[in-house]
């Protein structure tokens, strides 16, 4: 199979995953996938149920590692570094590397506790630089004119688009140059999910942004490229407006015009 | 035989109808033999020992059989003397290894540490007491608080370890994924996170397990020893209610004997509390559940 083409050229990759396979015991998750995630903007990755979306996402930041059975060839580059390189800490890759899964999943404390906690853990703040540190995350996540009256109230009493929105601002307070997300909308309504693209939308200048999604519409409203996936393969990648007008791939055609997924 | 559809469909009804209260009647007095042990207990312990209970029966000493006025002062906190013994060593040792299973899960050792649990619990308690005769009385020379308390708190290690790892288990995934992608160790993610979010069933897990220990009274016979005086030290023999209650009720001296169901009385009352308490706390970890499950679920 021939590496698909892209636009981004190597230069301008901020992760770039290069010939990258993973196993889980016996199961082949991910064959061969390289792709280039340019700096900034965002990234959608599509495919049905199962084709490896979320693990390229897990991968980027080394969320399996320890995982009985795993095995994975290939590498992964951050900034030109390889992620699984000795001098790599996990904990430091995943501070520059934030994550946000597909149900919001806020510790039970406070919504400022868990907006610090990771800043916390890092040293990146301490004392009264730590509200500071919130306040900019809760406004960057769009959430702080909601809650900025109520920071001490317990995560769990804010309505689920509201959580996620928590979530990304936790992801957010470590400051991280990537942000990884999980389906992020698959479990809000609509208008929940409208104010999250949103949000994307005026995060990408300053973060990169990889976005796993279901729901085709939303890849293509919110993303700059879009790579699709079917079966643990990369199958095309390429500027969205370009995959979903003229996809180079009769599969991927197949799945953006609805045959299957 | 012929029957009119109509009759025939009657007697149907009628025949299920006498069946199913014939069935409801046995299933309530299998519920009522059920509760009787328990209500036959408690209502005789209340009528025996109630004769003996007084201010007195908790502040005084025991006396000498004819001599009126005896308490259980010295078994009541020797009890309590052991149980925290007991507890210094089974919470921790409980803790860790439950936590241990619950996060190697499918490692050999875990298999086998959870195998070697369970034998553990499933253990006679006199078998324990022996055990732990060899182990601290015959080396140090003399029955002691400190024996009595490390074999509660042996018996106490198997309930804790697996009662912590079915609380940690109950932990959603996601919240460890949440601290693992925030740059949390893998240790650290189950010390802080898991760990606080699964205290409230340990707590009741816990109080359970002291509840359960507390009432033991074979694995103290050769080990605390029981004593008629006060004594709180651990490096000697020290009294405790099982104990008390044992040596009195096979006593041939009429006062004694009313003093056993005294004892055995403030021992119910003290597991009762226990298990109570454990209950209260299960409720509100419940409560914060729902909420927590009330508010993901929303929108």
């Amino acid at each position: 199979m021939t590496a698909p083409l892209q636009d981004a050229s190597l230069a301008d990759a901020h992760v770039r995953l290069d010939a990258w396979s993973v196993w889980f015991a016996s199961t082949h998750a991910l064959d061969a996938v390289s792709l280039v995630v340019p700096r900034g903007g965002v990234t959608a990755l599509i495919g049905p149920s199962g084709c490896g979306k979320s693990t390229v996402l897990r991968s980027i930041n080394r969320l399996d590692d320890g995982q009985a059975g795993l095995r994975v060839t290939g590498r992964i580059l951050l900034d030109n570094v390889d992620i699984h390189d000795a001098s790599i800490d996990p904990a430091s890759l995943r501070r520059r590397i934030g994550m946000v899964f597909q149900r919001s999943n806020p510790f039970r404390r406070s919504i400022l506790e868990n907006v610090v906690y990771g800043p916390r853990l890092h040293g990146l703040a301490t004392g009264d630089a730590l509200a500071a540190v919130a306040e900019r995350a809760l406004r960057r996540a769009a959430l702080w004119e909601e809650v900025k009256d109520r920071l001490g109230e317990p995560a769990t009493s804010l309505s689920g688009g509201q959580q996620q929105r928590l979530c990304i601002a936790r992801a957010l307070a470590n400051e991280p140059d990537v942000l990884l997300l999980d389906e992020p909308t698959s479990a809000l309504d609509p208008g929940a999910t409208q104010r999250i693209e949103e949000l994307l939308y005026d995060l990408r200048t300053d973060v990169t942004i990889v976005i796993v999604t279901h729901n085709l519409q939303q890849a293509a409203r919110v993303s700059d490229h879009t790579a699709f996936l079917l079966d643990g393969r990369l199958v095309e990648v390429d500027a969205t407006r370009r995959l979903f007008t003229s996809p180079r791939d009769p599969r991927t055609e197949a799945y953006i015009t609805g045959r299957f997924g | 035989m012929p029957r009119t559809a109509r009759g025939g469909e009657q007697t149907t009804l009628q025949a299920r109808r006498r069946r199913s209260a014939i069935m409801t009647s046995l299933v309530w007095c299998a519920s009522a033999i059920c509760l009787l042990p328990l209500v036959l207990i408690t209502a005789h312990l209340l009528v025996g020992g109630a004769r003996v209970l007084g201010p007195r029966f908790f502040t005084a000493l025991p006396t000498p059989p004819g001599v009126s006025g005896g308490g259980i002062a010295n078994g009541i906190a020797g009890t309590l003397l052991l149980l925290l013994v007991a507890a210094a060593i089974g919470l921790p040792i409980g803790l860790g290894a439950g936590l241990f299973l619950a996060e190697r899960t499918r490692t050999r050792l875990a298999e086998t540490v959870r195998f070697l649990a369970d034998v553990l619990s499933g253990l006679p308690s006199i078998v324990i007491g022996i055990f732990v005769w060899e182990l601290i009385v015959r080396p140090s020379g003399q029955f002691s608080a400190l024996a009595g308390g490390v074999a509660l708190g042996v018996l106490m290690i198997p309930l804790i370890t697996r009662a912590t790892e079915a609380m940690v288990q109950l932990v959603p995934n996601a919240l460890r994924e949440a601290a693992l992608a925030l740059g949390y160790s893998r240790a650290r993610t189950s010390l802080t996170i898991v760990l606080r979010t699964a205290l409230p069933g340990i707590v009741t897990a816990s109080l359970l397990a002291v509840a359960r220990v507390a009432g033991e009274t074979a694995p103290l016979l050769f080990t605390a020893f029981g004593t008629p005086y006060w004594s709180l030290r651990l490096d000697a023999p020290i009294a405790a209610l099982p104990l008390q209650i044992f040596n009195y009720a096979t006593s041939p001296y009429d006062d004694w004997r009313a003093q056993a169901w005294g004892g055995a009385l403030v021992l119910i009352v003290l597991v009762f509390a226990l298990s109570w308490l454990a209950r209260r706390v299960t409720e509100s970890r419940r409560e914060r559940l729902n909420a927590t499950v009330a508010g993901g679920a929303a929108e």
